[in-house]
């Protein structure tokens, strides 16, 4: 038997897709969920090998949902009309499905998936489809992070500096440090340049924060910010700062 | 600015080689008359360099000042000008050189009507062909500036289009149609009549023809059932309105956007239940329609303010009227408020 799981907000939607998993008895839906919030306790508790996701939910898209789960299942992508994701699925999603679908069409992915479904690269197929993805405008404004059980949605402006850490980047905010497994790179290539400068190379720091920047030891300097932590500026971090503070 | 027939290469390339044609052309003229090869071949070298010099100035002056009347009248005065001052330059600078060459003074002086004819036609040639060459790239760039503008044109009638037709709402309706065929047919056949008595509001409308309250509220009716349709318990509406507001007449497409907008945000930003209330009322000449959606103020940014996919109606209040105040958007706990104000019109149809 194959577990899945099914996430979408729309009710109809939902029951379109048990309809048409009917004439699959060997896939079985352990558990519907309404958002993103459901769905990430749900892929825990459950550990399915396929989920059919919505990609517009409340609070957390789709793409947002799946950066939280450490090692994803199979997606199969259920959206209405999204451009940027469609180009992102073209290569690296199980599949994924325009509304309003056929059954046809469905049971082509479901077939897709049963291919792939014995090799081990189908679960870690949707890594790559993340980061490939290009981000939607969500994503450029809000970082999403689990804490404890929690989800934690943090505003983009909200952040005051990040620290790499290992695998992961520890977000300071005001109410204090939240950690997402991305790298630096992700972080730089996410937030806007001229508000967020790598100072150092495992700290970048949101500008509108800075108070003042002091000279640290021989070569080094600090920034000093509002809440009185002092962040390490390196000399090629130095020259990017003034850059963007144009001074 | 046309660009200059000087300016590709190749036309530089023929102008170079027109020069030394005729440098050469009369050198071997003024061999047959029997002048000396050495002032032959300054006087040549003279003439025409002198000639290209002036033409070059000519073809430049062209592209700074066309005259739009009379063209080849000024381009008659302007060549024989040119080529009386040539012919002066020519005479004089000639003359002293080989002052010392009686045969050949004598020459240049009988020769020099005809050099005078032999220039004025030259310029005269090279005047029509780059004032012909300059009009041809205006015509070019103005049809350019055309194209351009008609696709500016057609870029905004299809975003106006697909604005009208809402594709994510269409197909989620789609959808939720196919997704009722089955199970509950009545009802997907409610939907159909729906969508299509929606669709074909959508397309009646004009951007100029304003409507009624009542006629904008039923419009949106079909739109918040359809939607209701699709997500179920979690979303219910309710409007309200005063006595006097449903004949008021109001932009079409304004309040639209205000809904779904409130839709979206009160669907997609709490995970809750989620009311959206429309009231309506007159007093004396303002029409006022508040739109109320929850919303969660850790998540939405504030920093957009107004914004909130509400600029475009903005926009279009400001055109409409030349108004700023008209929309303004307040968060209260976790209620979004959008308030909407149109002022009345005697005639209704303040556009026409």
């Amino acid at each position: 038997m194959i577990k899945a799981i099914l996430i979408d907000d729309e009710p109809l939607s939902r029951s379109l897709i048990k309809e048409y998993l009917e004439r699959y008895p060997e896939i079985r839906i352990v558990q519907e969920c309404q958002d993103g919030f459901e769905g990430v306790k749900a892929i825990m508790q459950h550990q399915p090998r396929l989920i059919f996701l919505d990609i517009q939910m409340p609070k957390i898209n789709g793409f947002e949902m799946l950066e939280l789960i450490e090692r994803p299942p199979a997606v199969i992508f259920i959206t209405a009309f999204d451009e940027y994701a469609i180009r992102a699925f073209e290569q690296n999603a199980v599949d994924y499905l325009l509304k309003p679908f056929s059954q046809e069409r469905f049971a082509k992915a479901i077939e897709k998936f049963m291919e792939h479904s014995g090799d081990p690269l189908s679960a870690t197929a949707t890594q790559p489809l993340l980061s490939a993805a290009a981000l939607s405008p969500q994503q450029r404004e809000r970082i999403v992070v689990k804490t404890g059980g929690k989800i934690k949605i943090i505003r983009v402006e909200d952040i005051h500096y990040l620290e790499a850490a290992d695998d992961y980047v520890k977000i300071y905010t005001k109410e204090g440090s939240f950690l997402k497994n991305r790298t630096m790179a992700y972080f730089e290539d996410l937030l806007e340049k001229d508000q967020y400068v790598r100072t150092h190379r495992s700290f970048m720091v949101n500008i509108q924060q800075i108070t003042r920047i002091e000279p640290y030891e021989k070569e080094g300097r600090l920034a000093v910010l509002k809440t009185g932590e002092k962040i390490p500026v390196s000399k090629s971090g130095y020259a990017r700062l003034r850059e963007v503070l144009d001074v | 600015m046309a660009t200059s027939p000087l300016a590709p290469f190749r036309n530089r390339l023929i102008f170079a080689a027109c020069w030394l044609l005729w440098i050469a052309v009369q050198y071997q003229t003024l061999l047959e008359f029997q002048i000396d090869p050495a002032i032959a071949l300054t006087d040549a070298c003279l003439s025409n360099t002198l000639l290209a010099a002036m033409l070059a100035l000519t073809i430049y002056i062209l592209g700074l000042y066309r005259p739009q009347k009379k063209k080849y009248l000024f381009l008659l005065v302007w060549c024989l000008a040119l080529s009386g001052l040539w012919a002066v330059i020519v005479k004089i600078s000639l003359a002293n050189l080989f002052d010392d060459q009686p045969d050949y003074l004598l020459f240049l002086a009988k020769s020099m009507p005809i050099r005078f004819d032999i220039t004025f036609l030259v310029a005269g040639c090279a005047a029509i062909t780059s004032m012909l060459w300059y009009s041809q790239e205006e015509q070019k760039q103005q049809e350019s500036r055309k194209r351009y503008a008609e696709k500016l044109e057609r870029d905004a009638e299809l975003y106006k289009l697909r604005q009208q037709l809402q594709p994510h709402f269409l197909f989620n309706s789609l959808n939720s149609i196919s997704a009722l065929t089955v199970s509950q047919p009545e009802q997907a056949r409610k939907m159909i009549q729906r969508l299509s008595e929606f669709l074909r509001g959508a397309l009646k409308k004009e951007d100029q023809q304003w409507v009624t309250l009542a006629d904008e509220l039923q419009h949106l009716q079909l739109y918040l059932e359809m939607e209701q349709m699709r997500f179920g318990h979690r979303l219910s509406t309710e409007i309200v309105h005063d006595e006097k507001s449903p004949a008021f007449l109001l932009p079409p497409m304004l309040l639209q956007p205000l809904v779904e907008n409130a839709i979206k945000f009160g669907l997609y930003d709490t995970t809750d239940h989620a009311v959206i209330r429309i009231k309506a009322s007159v007093d004396r000449d303002l029409l006022t329609i508040s739109v109320e959606n929850p919303f969660d103020p850790a998540t939405a940014s504030p920093k957009q303010g107004a914004g909130f996919g509400l600029s475009s109606v903005q926009r279009r209040l400001y055109l409409l009227f030349a108004r700023n105040d008209l929309l303004s958007a307040s968060a209260e706990n976790n209620t979004f408020l959008t308030i909407l104000k149109i002022p009345r019109h005697d005639q209704g149809h303040p556009d026409r």
